[in-house]
Parts: C-alpha cells; structure tokens; sequence
C-alpha cells in the first residue's frame, strides 16, 4: 500500500492561496541514511544530494536525523541535520537508532547503493514494519526490482523496452547457453581476476568454448553478455511525483562508447550526436520505465544506442539519486535531489516552483545552451600491480565538469581541471607502439592517445574513430584544435599573433600558457603565460560571464550559476559586488577530497554572517560548495592562475582566500599575488617559505625546532654518500618520477640505488631530496589557526600507526590518549614558534614525530602546510569549536576570538577517525600501507575511549563485518617482530581459530598463544582463485592479520596473495601493526558485548550509538 | 578553411547587430526574428511551415551536429520520413557555432549544404543568448541575415502582415490512404501541415484527405468520421474564410456528432470561430520543455511548442467551450475543449517532430471519439453520409 493517499492528479489550481499540497501524514521525524566514507563509485556526490535532501526537509519543518560516519562531510553538520549519529552505515546500527529515536519515516535513497542496500535489508528484516515507519519516495518494491537483474529485466519485458541481458554462469554449458540466448557475439566477463584476464569477446560457439574454459579457471562466476561494442551510451536522468507527472531533466552523452563504466567515461551534456527521433526515442522509453517501475523522485537511465540505427537496450536504471544525476543538477542548474525529495514529502512537480527562475515551475525540461563536459580523475599511478584498463568496473576517484558554448572551450577547461600539468587537448609520447592498442582498449590514459594520433601521428579522424569507436563528431571537434595548433605553431613570436587568431585560439579554449609554448615551440622565442595574458589583454581580450539558467534565456532569471566563456560578446551580469574569492578544491582525488569542500563552504559561510559578499570558484560537480544557493556568486570554473585572476578582475574583487581548498589554490597563490591580487591570510611568499625545502629547514633551525636530517642532492653517488652518513632507513622523494610511487622509505643502498636509477632521473636538474626516516616513531598531527603570527586555536591527534604510513592513511586519535602534559605542552610551543616564524594568518598544519630513540623525547617536524589541512573538519567537529570560522575572522581581522588552549580542557570521550580504502576496486593493487597515500576517503566515530571509538569507526568504513568467534582468521606477514603475535594471543583467547601458510609463521604464532589453542597451517593455492575462495569457505576465515613490511615485488608473494584475496573476498585486512593490534583489544574489549546484542530477541542499543550532540554536549554549526 | 570564410551579419531593426560567418546561401534575408530553445529537431524545425518566413536562432549553441538526413525517404504512407514538409520554411537561421563536419548515419548532407541548396541565410558566430535576451525584453522582432556578397541590404520585411498560410497550404486537395481497409476518413485543413500529424493520423489508421486552408468544408465534413485542423504560420486572424468555415461547422446542428481536434494554428482558427480573440505574444513560445496542464486531469505535460499568438480565453464565450490546457510558465492558454461535443484543441504539438511525444495520446483521444461517432453513424442511418470524394483521382502528396 502506497503511503501516498492519492495518486491521482488534483485539478484544482495552484496558484490559489487557499491551496493545501497533500502531504504525507504522519510525517514529523525523517531518518536520513548518508553514504558514509568516499570511496571509488561512492563519493562527494552523496553529501551534495544528502545536503539537498536535509535542506528540502527542514524548509517542511521535519525534524532530520541523520547517520553518516564521514565526519569531513558538509551534511553532519547542525547547519543542516537535527541530530547527527557518526556510526556504521549498516542495518544493524540504522536499528539501534531506529530503537532509540523512534523516526516516523526514512530516506533511503540520498545515501548512494550503501543507503538503498540498508533499505532493503531493514525492510527484509521487518524492522520498518516493526517500527511502522514510513519510506519515502520510491517504494522499497520498486528499489528491490531495480536492483535485481532477473526481476528487472522482467519488468522491462512486460513493457517491451529491450535490457542488455547478462546471465551470470558458473559453468561451460551455462555460458554456452547463455551466449545462445543473448546471441553472437557476446562478452564475458570475470568479476576477480587480475589483469583482465577471463575477460573477452566471443563470436561463436567455438570460441565461447575456448573463452569460458579459460574464465571459469581463474573465477568462480562469469557473466555472459551481448556485444554491444562500439555502441553510443547515453544516459538520461527522470523524476517523476506521486501523480505521475514525468520529466528528464536532463540527458547525457559519453565520449567513450559502450564498454567504458560511465563513471569512468568523458561525458557531455546535453547529448551532441543524438538526432530528435533518437533523443525521444530514448526520452519516451526513459519515461514509460520510470512509470512502470513506480519510482517517486529521481531515477537514471542508462542505454547502448546502436550507431547506425534505432535499436537500444537498457543497461541499467538506478532508482536513486546517483554520481550522474549530481552531474545532471550542476549542468543544468536543476536541484536534483532537493526536488526529489521535495517530491518524497508528497509534493508534486508542478506545486513546486523552478528555484532558479522563481518565477516558472519545476515541471518542466531544462533547456541547456552550453555544452557541459564531465572527465574523470583516476590515480592509478599510486597503486602498485594496478590494472590501468578501464571497463565495466569503474576505478577513478574524482570528476571535474567545465562548462563552455563549444565543446572545444569546454574540453579544453575540463582536461586542465583533471590536472593543471595538462596544457588542454594534448597527447602523450609514452603509447609508442601500443598507441593503436590504448586507442581500442582503453586506459585511464586514452584521450591523451587520442590526442598523440591526431595532433602528432598523422591520424586520420576515420583511423581513430575505427579504432576507438569514438563518435566522429567528437574527433572532428578535435581535429579543429589540432588545426588550431598548427596555426599557433607557426606563429614565431608574440608580436606575430593576430589579433584574429588569438581570438579564435581562446573561444576554442586555448589557455594562455598553451598559445604560449605553441609559440615557442619551432621557434626561438620564449614566451611566457604571463605576456600572452597581458598582450591578449592590450587587445581588450577577456571573457564573458554567462548564467545557468534553466531556460537558455527565455526568462528572465535572477540566478548567481556562472560560467565564463569567450564565445559571447556580451556578460549576463554587473559586475559592482567587489565580492571576495573563495578558491574551493577542485577534484576530488587521493589526498584531497570532500574535507576541503568542508573547508569552502564554511569559508564562505562565515564570510556572509560577517557581511561579506562572497564568489566562490570550483569545478567539481559531487560539492556542496558548488551549489549556488551557498554563496553570493558561484563560478563553476577553472581554478587555474589565469582563470581565478580573469574573475578576480571582473569582479572587482577585494580579495581572495587560497588557503581552504588544498594544495590546488594554494599552487596560484604566489602567482595571484604578483599580479597584483590580494591574498587574504599569510602572505604566499611565507607560504613559499614553507614549501621550499631548503628555506623551511633555515627557518626552523632559526627558531630552534627540530627536523630530521635531510638533503637535496643531484647524483646517485651524493645520494648514498649521505644516507651512510644519516644511517637507513631513509626516505626518498625524487623530483622527477618515471613510473610508479613518488616517495618511498629505502631500507639499503642496494635499494637505494634500484629506486634511484630504475624509477627516476636523478640529475642537478631533478634532485632528489632525502631525509632520514626514524622508525617506530609515533606521528602526531597538530592543526591550528593564527592570527598574525599568534596561535589562536590548535588540536593535536595522535597518529595509531608509527610514521611512515601517509597521513591521510592514518588513524587518528582526538584527544591523544597517549602524550604528556609535557609533551602536549611543547606541541603547543612549536606551533606558536612556527605560527609566529612564518606570520601565519589563518590555518596552518604540521606533522611531527615524536622520537624516542635516544634519552629524552624529541619533537621532529617533517612537514608543515600553511593551509586548512584534510583534519580540519574532524578537529572541529570532535572540539565542537570551527577552526574555519576562526580562520576567517583571522582573515578578515574581524570578531578574532580570543587565543585558546583547547588541548588543556577535558573531554568525556575520544573520536577515531579511520581511512577508508578502495582496494576493492581496484583489481590487482597491492592493499599496502606506505608513504604514498592511498585511502580515498575517512570516516570517524565518538566512544567513551580509545577503544570503543576505533571499534565503531573500524565498523564504519565500506562492507566491514566484524569476524565473531569462533570463526578462522588467517595470519600472515611480518614476524620480525612481536605484534603479529600479540594479535594472534589477544584473538585466540576470545575463541577464534588461527590459520597461516607457512611452517615458520606457525612456530612464531604457537609461541604466543596459549597451548592449548593450536595453529593451523592451511595449504594456500596462490594462483587458483576458485579453490582459494572454497578454502576461505571451508576454514570459516573471517579476517586477515598480514602485516607488510614493504610492498610485494611479485604477484606470486604470498603475503600480496593473502592480502588481496582478503580484499577480494570482502574480508576484514588488518596490514599495519598498530592497528592490528589495536583492533585485536578492541575485540578483547567490545566482542562479548555485541555477541550478547546479537543473541538478545531485544533491540538492544551499545554505548557507542549516541548522537553528536550527547557525545560533545552541543550543537556547533 | 579559415581564409575562404564569408563573412555575415545579424541585425535586429532598431536593435543589435552581431558579427559572424556565412555558412549557407549566398544571400540576404530578412523576417521575423524568433528562437527556439529546443535542444535537438533542427531538421523538422526548419521544414515545419509554421516557421514560414521566420528567421530562427537556436539557443542551443551546436548546431549541424547530425547533418541533414534524405528529403527523398519516404515511409510506408509514402510521407516523409525525415522532413515536415518539402522544404525549409524559416528563410534563415542564426546560430553560435556551426558543426562544419557532421556525423550521423541518417546524414546524407551538411546543414550547410542544405541551406545552399534551398536558398536560406544561415550565420555563424552569433551569441545567440544575447540575442535571445534582447528578444525577449523587445518582444518580437524583425531582423535580417547580411551575407557580405556585395549586394544591397534587404529591407526588413514583417511577414506577419502576409497571408502565410495561403502561402504554405496544399493549393489541391490531396488524399494519404491509411493501412490497407482502413475505414476512417478525416478531413484535414492544411494550414501549413507537419508531415508527422498526418502521420500520426494515418497510422493510426484512417484515410486523410487534406483540403487547402480555405476549402468549403462544411460541404464534405460530413462525410468523414472526422475533421482535423493543422498547424501553420502567422497570424489566425488573417485567415478569416477558414474561420468562416469553421463556424459552420460548430453552429450547424447537423454537425454535433463530428469529431474535431485542432493543433496549434488549427487551435487558434477553432477558438476565434467560438467566439474567442487572438493576441500576439510579446516573443511567442517556441521550445521542446513546455509544461502544459490538463485542467480536465491535474497532469501535466512537457510538450513541444511553436507559437507567436496565442488565444485570450477569458474572450471565449461563456457558453460551450472552455479551457483545456493552460501553460504553467506564462499562464497563456493551450487548448480548449467543448463542453458537451467531441471538439478539442491545442496550442502545442502532440505529434512532437521535435520535441517530447508525451502528448500523443490525445491523438487516441481523438480516434476514441471518432469511434464513438462511427457508432453513433452504424445505429443511426440518417445521420450516415456514404464518403464519395474522389479521392482516388486526387494528388498523392501536397501540392504547392
């Protein structure tokens, strides 16, 4: 039964004043289910629709209670939820916050595949009906059908629109009938194997023999699909409401064709290639779904269309807000997920007006006239044994969006968002022989192959297109930039650029810096960016804003959505709000992500309540900071030199803040200032002073702060001299990487000497920096605020694993639990050194090591960033004090709060915040812990100690199930020292068996654990998945303890085989001794409790399942 | 290709001029000046009728993208399959970046070519949003395409002061057979007809026979199942003989039981014979995203659009008609629909051609109510009129 009283469309006018929306009833308290960590497939788009969401309920009045254990998100914050639990997004404990705030109603579909998993799982273990609360919008039934392959394409069937089958087979006759049904030719695919392997296309019978035999050796399960190989895929975004009005708000072309996951894919919207009867072809069948399946809010629709012809299938739907329609609302303006919900309460879309235009209404279809272009940010390049094919599995980890009124400017801005090292539409000299092989297979790197072919190959567009399947439109489109780099080429001077081709080089969206080296390329000039800016700009060269407005001008709209762009000759707006800049982070990527969306947003909302005009600038789709309802002027752009100065300029602006959004604006800051802007907050040239090595280390002597010995030096022979000199391990940190990790530790000259000739160039031109690394240090992490050069708030966390795992990998503890007064006491005194050295205003971070290998503790700085860092919205929201608000009024000099120690007050309790890893996704890599960072996003919990909040944050990162006795855990790794068997004697004793592989690691386990408690060995196929996966089975493993002590050489190490397979069979991986170790006395401490918990008929609540509120006693903002 | 460019401009009378390139015939010309915010269609746009004598800038910014496809393909019906009609109506086009190669596997020709061919200004380079906002504050226009070709300007010409649907209509009446048996015959007054209405009307299963704009229908209505008024060009005042006609049709009692349904013009001609008036639109509503509500049901619908007048429906007479659609971004009127008779209409397009299909169900509608009048006619002999057109001698496609 629907809770949704009528169905049926009302007739009575909306416009009148007496008109009453029906309204669910009932309806006071509303759970929503956030994501949890980012991960790949799963990232900031979530805290973008689960803002939106919260934002649509509480103008209704609903109370939100919301759980989400990402503690960097801008969604757990008061400013939006009424009550905030940072736990475990898991069936288990949505039940125990059901039981305690007794919600009348929950949103299941703002939370990614995570949220609607719980929904179906909470509604399968009768604990909606127990509760009797009310899921809004889309009806379970309907997310069940989607999500079930059988069910789905059963459905569809029953309205004639055609799906992709995919028979899953475990069996050569079962893939051969399968390949049967769907018809020659087919594609099979592997879900685990390494490499690709398994994976392949079919013509006939004989070769799907030959191609499932080899499959099913290396992967248990196969899918079996039909060809669609070199398809168009497209995509189109639907909302229907309770009375079934449909709209597609917006529809969305991939570059890449069928066979790329469209997360992975370069996208355009809206479509480019599609005529009208294809466009509505798909629009109709996307409405009659959507209709059928009796989805309320949002849905996506994803289809192969044939090339050269009117057949399609129906990939997949997603009854959910999802990465495309985040996508979908910021090209085009449309809030998604806030009408969605919107429509979850029970309004319906012509009752609800069109927010950008105020004056229409929400019912109607976007009219879009720019082109959007969406690439995706993989980093595989930090992962060792990583596959860098890109496929049905999607593996990048950010996405930028740029906007253009061609699609050359709007290619051009969106390739140098993926990276400012790119110039724009570029190729790469690295594919040599395997161009054509990257061309049809592609890898993260394609476009830049498509660019070798075309701009240096002499590759005809049918060549690539034959190769690629790329539409030809595109690859014509991009053949106008290889032109225009013919014609800049030619130019043999600044002063020999016309004024007509300089025009026609920037509407194609050639930077400055790129007509700048195309210039000097074949020449001997030597222009710089800067002359090319400042001659386009003595030809009165700049660009036009324009808005986003839903309607391509048709009605007036008083929005602040701007993009700028040189195919105009007139701008939307005035220019008289003298605003100040907020640079936000740009794409999301390993080492910088949703915590500095945090930072932005915060930045510009302290700077409205001080009475600040504010501009924000960011490129990235899946943020808050991009949603225009947050700042005063929102530019969805470039946040390169040249960019952020052209809006500064525009704008007037009275200055601009680089340090929130990461190390990204903080590159431009030097740049910015030169030319004349103001930077608010330390001036860039002491930032400069921080990030230079050589004048960070003069300066901290200076003051008398400690560092460990380093040095810059240009020669293989320099470089083992001094790390004799310092003794090893020392850590390495080339200035020019070939392939592979930037920085590792070097245990040996031998190695040394292997890293330094194999992976880089060590030469006076690329030094390398080395500098001793100490081992078994603790690492703490100290951020702060000043204002001029005094310490206005800090925090310290300790870091559980010793130095030498990446901060952002680390788990961290606030308050530390481990350091002294004492020691507490000179963290503070450094930063005060260091905040008054350098004239620090604003926010600063440090990390130290705390070294006690000789008599007495020493306090070493390794690193110093003066900018927000990636803990900054954990310290403030475990301290319940903003740090970010104290850096603005820094900033702004205005309301400056008073200098506190807030590590000198006591805290009732202890936060963990946890890193959480994409290794699943990322078939191959190597799960090791190192000084390359890894982890893709973080969650964190509260607990009454150490203890309790690492195991509740432990149990909050993706698909962890806590192993309960008396199940196997397999052990492995390093026994050099003592804590894998400390692990094994704290998780014996409570009753687990104990597994390893070798006869040495069983002497070692047997000499901790008690006798009676014996260890097992268990044969370990290395290389044969499926008996792999029938053994972990058989032995009830549970979890995995492999302690790496380096990375693993070969993919036939036991220890990376172990290792893997824990990631591939979604087991428990505990790989660093810290925390394995902290996990085991978690165990000890929580695992009796949550076995009585789960026996008990009762909902029992833990201790740890309390609200943000309760565990800091206040409701910061 | 840089070098071999013709320049041209787009000037709006008393308003902006915009710089650009000519990349279709190579002369001037000038008309009303109107926008379109639809995303796709620009082949159906630019051979729909109503755009007659138009010049039309797409707010899209890409455009040529999917070349022209064939003007020869002819369906099963032997309509057109790609085309609304012959030729393209609107006399030029003004866009902000021209696609100068195409891809698509319907292609045969370029935009560019096609517009050589059939003799319409086209420019490239225009900021068509600014244009837009001009129009938009403006109201309507007249403007003219300059093509630099040495020639004089053209003056600007207002084409609403023509009669463009005497222009456009089928100058003989011409007969579309439906499948095989069928049954139904419909009268369709061509006032500028899209291809794809009498495709819809035809496929689903009736007889058309198309009568030029001013046609005495009242002296064959009854003998079809029913009559159907098209879309066309301009102002429906300036079709006074077809309103005269019409009025026979709603005042005479022997045709209560005759199904009517009019589209866009055809809505427009339907109302002022009721008795209701016309009123320019200050920039008219021509888009694939139009929200359109169905006063009958509380839906709404998203339908495609092309109109630069529109009926004032407090001026329909209190008496048999009332409001079927209303638009719910401007609150204009978007259809009507007879109290007690099986007569409707709408000021948007249900056959789409571009635009969303959504509303192609009113053509059901339609054909439910010619069923019931055929019901009507197989239980009552005297209201049944044998059909004795001579429709087999008759022209097999328009005849302009």
């Amino acid at each position: 039964m629907s809770i949704y009283e009528s169905v049926v469309p009302t007739t009575s006018a909306f416009n009148t004043e007496h008109y009453n929306p029906q309204l669910v009833k009932g309806v006071e308290s509303v759970l929503v289910i956030g994501s949890g960590g980012l991960s790949i497939g799963q990232a900031g788009e979530f805290d973008y629709s689960g803002s939106q969401a919260i934002k649509a309920l509480k103008e209704a009045n609903k109370k939100t209670i919301l759980i989400n254990p990402n503690i960097a998100t801008n969604q757990t914050s008061h400013s939006l939820a009424d009550e905030i639990y940072y736990l475990p997004v898991t069936p288990e404990y949505i039940t125990y916050i059901i039981e305690r705030e007794r919600p009348d109603a929950i949103l299941l579909t703002f939370g990614g595949q995570t949220g609607l998993n719980c929904g179906v799982a909470l509604d399968k273990m009768g604990i909606l009906k127990k509760y009797n609360i009310k899921v809004l919008g889309t009806p379970i039934k309907t997310l069940e059908t989607s999500e079930d392959r059988d069910l789905f394409a059963q459905a569809l069937k029953e309205i004639n629109i055609p799906t992709a089958e995919s028979f899953a087979c475990e069996t050569i006759d079962e893939a051969l009938t399968a390949a049967e049904k769907v018809g020659y030719p087919v594609i099979v695919r592997s879900a685990y194997a390494l490499g690709g392997l398994g994976s392949g296309f079919a013509n006939d019978e004989a070769e799907m023999k030959e191609l499932s035999a080899q499959a099913l050796s290396l992967s248990p399960q196969i899918l079996v699909e039909k060809s669609l190989k070199g398809w168009k895929e497209v995509e189109y975004e639907v909302v229907r409401d309770r009375v079934d009005n449909c709209i597609t708000v917006c529809n969305m072309e991939n570059f890449d064709p069928l066979g790329v996951h469209t997360g992975d894919s370069i996208v355009f919207a809206p479509s480019q290639t599609l005529s009208d009867e294809e466009y509505h072809m798909l629009r109709t069948a996307a409405i009659k779904i959507i209709r059928h399946l009796g989805v309320v809010g949002e849905c996506n629709v994803q289809y192969a269309l044939q090339p050269d012809g009117l057949d399609y299938r129906v990939i997949e739907v997603n009854a959910r807000l999802s990465r495309s329609s985040a996508l979908a609302s910021k090209a085009t303006g449309y809030p998604l997920a806030y009408t969605a919900a919107k429509i979850a309460l029970g309004y319906t879309l012509p009752e609800l007006p069109n927010p950008v235009t105020k004056t229409t209404v929400a019912n109607f279809e976007p009219s879009l006239d720019y082109i959007v272009a969406k690439i995706p940010r993989w980093d595989l390049a930090k992962f060792q044994h990583v596959n860098r094919n890109v496929g049905s599995a999607m593996k990048s980890v950010g996405e930028v969006m740029a906007i253009g009124r061609n699609f050359e400017e709007a290619f051009q801005k969106a390739i140098r968002q993926i990276d400012p090292s790119f110039l724009g539409f570029q190729g790469s000299d690295e594919f040599g022989d395997d161009l054509d092989e990257v061309l049809a297979n592609p890898t993260d790197r394609r476009w830049l192959a498509i660019g070798q072919a075309l701009i240096y190959e002499g590759y005809s567009v049918e060549k690539v297109h034959k190769l690629s399947n790329v539409d030809s439109w595109f690859l014509h489109k991009c053949m106008n930039m290889v032109e225009m780099y013919k014609e800049l080429d030619a130019v043999s001077s600044l002063d020999a650029l016309d004024k007509d081709l300089l025009i026609r080089a920037k509407k194609m969206g050639f930077s400055d810096k790129q007509i700048a080296v195309s210039i000097n390329k074949n020449t001997e000039a030597n222009v710089q960016e800067l002359e090319v800016r400042k001659y386009r700009k003595s030809f009165g060269i700049t660009p036009f804003v324009k808005k986003i407005d839903t309607l391509a001008a048709e009605f007036p709209a008083n929005t602040n959505y701007l993009y700028t762009t040189y195919n105009a000759t007139k701008s939307d707006v005035e220019f008289n709000d003298k605003g100040m800049l907020v640079l936000g982070s740009g794409v999301y990527r390993i080492g910088s992500s949703v915590e500095f969306d945090w930072c932005a947003v915060n930045t510009a909302r302290a700077l409205r309540e001080s009475g600040k005009k504010t501009v924000m600038i960011n490129y990235n789709p899946e943020t808050v900071s991009t949603d225009f309802d947050e700042v005063d002027r929102l530019y969805f752009e470039e946040l390169s030199f040249e960019r952020v100065m052209d809006i500064y300029e525009l704008e007037h602006s009275e200055g601009c803040i680089i340090s929130v959004g990461g190390q990204l604006p903080q590159n431009i800051a030097l740049k910015l200032l030169n030319d004349g802007a103001n930077i608010l907050g330390t001036s860039p040239v002491d930032i400069d002073r921080a990030e230079n090595r050589h004048k960070f280390s003069s300066i901290l002597d200076s003051i008398g702060v400690d560092q460990p010995e380093w040095s810059e030096l240009s020669s293989v022979s320099e470089a083992k001299e001094f790390s004799r000199s310092v003794g090893y391990p020392v850590l390495i940190r080339p200035s020019y990487v070939l392939s592979g990790a930037a920085m590792s530790v070097v245990n040996s000259e031998d190695e040394l000497e292997t890293k330094l000739t194999n992976a880089s160039d060590v030469s006076p031109d690329h030094p390398v920096v080395i500098s001793k690394f100490i081992e078994g240090a603790q690492e703490i992490d100290v951020d702060a605020v000043a204002y001029n050069g005094q310490v206005l708030v800090h925090a310290i966390s300790e870091h559980v694993e010793n130095a030498g795992v990446h901060s952002g990998d680390a788990t961290l503890i606030l308050p530390p639990q481990s350091l002294s007064q004492g020691i507490k006491d000179r963290l503070y005194e450094i930063a005060q050194k260091v905040a008054e050295a350098w004239k620090i205003t604003g926010p600063f971070n440090m990390q130290i090591i705390k070294d006690d290998r000789n008599a007495g503790t020493t306090l070493k700085v390794i690193e110093c960033n003066i900018r927000a860092s990636r803990s900054f919205p954990f310290v403030s929201k475990v301290l319940g004090r903003n740090f970010i608000d104290a850096a603005v009024k820094a900033f702004i000099g205005e309301d400056v709060p008073k200098p506190v120690n807030l590590m000198d007050e006591e805290y009732p309790y202890v936060a963990t915040k946890v890193p959480q890893f994409s290794f699943t996704r990322l078939a191959g890599a190597d799960p090791f812990l190192g000084v390359e960072m890894a982890s893709t996003g973080e969650v964190a919990s509260f607990g009454k100690d150490a203890l309790e909040s690492y195991w509740t944050a432990t149990q909050s990162t993706n698909n962890f199930h806590v192993p309960l006795p008396p199940s196997g855990i397999l052990f492995g790794g390093d026994i050099s020292k003592d804590y894998l068997g400390r692990v094994a004697q704290l998780v014996s004793a409570l009753g687990y068996k104990v597994y390893t592989t070798s006869d040495e690691t069983k002497a070692y386990l047997e000499s901790y654990v008690a006798d009676n408690r014996a260890v097992s060995i268990i044969e370990f196929p290395k290389n044969d998945k499926r008996k792999l996966r029938e053994l972990f089975q058989r032995y009830d493993i549970k979890a995995v303890f492999n302690l790496a002590a380096k990375r693993a050489e070969s993919l036939d190490d036991v220890d990376y085989v172990m290792r893997r397979n824990a990631i591939d069979f979604a087991l428990p991986l505990f790989n660093e001794p810290q925390t394995a170790l902290l996990f085991a006395k978690a165990l000890s401490a929580k695992v009796g409790e949550k076995l009585k918990i789960l026996e008990s008929s009762d909902v029992v609540v833990p201790p740890e399942v309390r609200t943000w509120h309760e565990w800091i006693g206040q409701r910061p903002m | 290709m840089s070098q071999n460019f013709v320049k041209a401009s787009f000037q709006i009378q008393n308003g902006p001029a915009y710089e650009g390139i000519s990349f279709g015939a190579q002369k001037s010309a000038a008309g009303e000046a109107v926008f379109t915010t639809s995303l796709v269609g620009y082949p159906e746009s630019m051979t729909d009728p109503s755009y007659q004598g138009q010049i039309l800038v797409f707010t899209q910014p890409l455009i040529g993208n999917y070349g022209v496809p064939s003007g020869e393909a002819r369906d099963e019906f032997n309509l057109l399959k790609y085309y609304e009609s012959p030729h393209v109506h609107v006399v030029g086009i003004v866009v902000a970046e021209y696609a100068w190669k195409y891809s698509h596997w319907t292609a045969v020709q370029s935009l560019s070519e096609w517009c050589v061919k059939e003799g319409v200004a086209a420019i490239t380079g225009v900021d068509t949003r600014s244009v837009v906002q001009y129009l938009r504050e403006q109201g309507s226009s007249l403007g003219r395409i300059v093509v630099d070709n040495g020639e004089p300007s053209p003056e600007y010409v207002d084409t609403m002061k023509s009669h463009l649907v005497a222009q456009v209509s089928t100058k003989q009446p011409y007969y579309i057979a439906g499948p095989a048996g069928a049954a139904t015959n419909i009268a369709l007054i061509d006032c500028g007809v899209k291809e794809n209405i009498v495709r819809c009307l035809v496929s689903r299963g009736a007889n058309v026979t198309v009568f030029p704009h001013d046609y005495p229908i009242q002296d064959v209505a009854l003998q079809f199942d029913g009559v159907f008024i098209s879309n066309g060009p301009g102002d429906p005042a300036s079709c006074g003989k077809t309103i005269a006609n019409l009025k026979h049709l709603l005042n005479e009692p022997k045709f209560e039981h005759l199904p009517i349904f009019g589209i866009c013009m055809g809505h427009q001609l339907l109302a002022l014979a009721a008795g209701a008036s016309s009123v320019k639109m200050k920039y008219g509503n021509r888009a694939h995203n139009i929200p359109a509500l169905d006063l009958t049901t509380g839906q709404c619908h998203i339908t495609s659009q092309n109109h630069g007048y529109a009926i004032d429906v407090s001026s329909l007479p209190n008496t048999s008609f009332g409001a079927y659609f209303v638009n719910l971004n401007d609150g204009s009127n978007e259809g009507i629909i007879h109290t007690s008779r099986p007569i409707f209409s709408t000021q948007f397009h249900p056959e789409a051609k571009g635009g969303p299909m959504d509303t192609a169900v009113l053509f059901d509608k339609y054909f439910n109510n010619i069923a019931t009048f055929q019901e009507a006619k197989s239980a009552n002999a005297k209201i049944a009129v044998a059909f004795e057109l001579p429709v087999q001698s008759m022209a097999i496609e328009r005849v302009i």
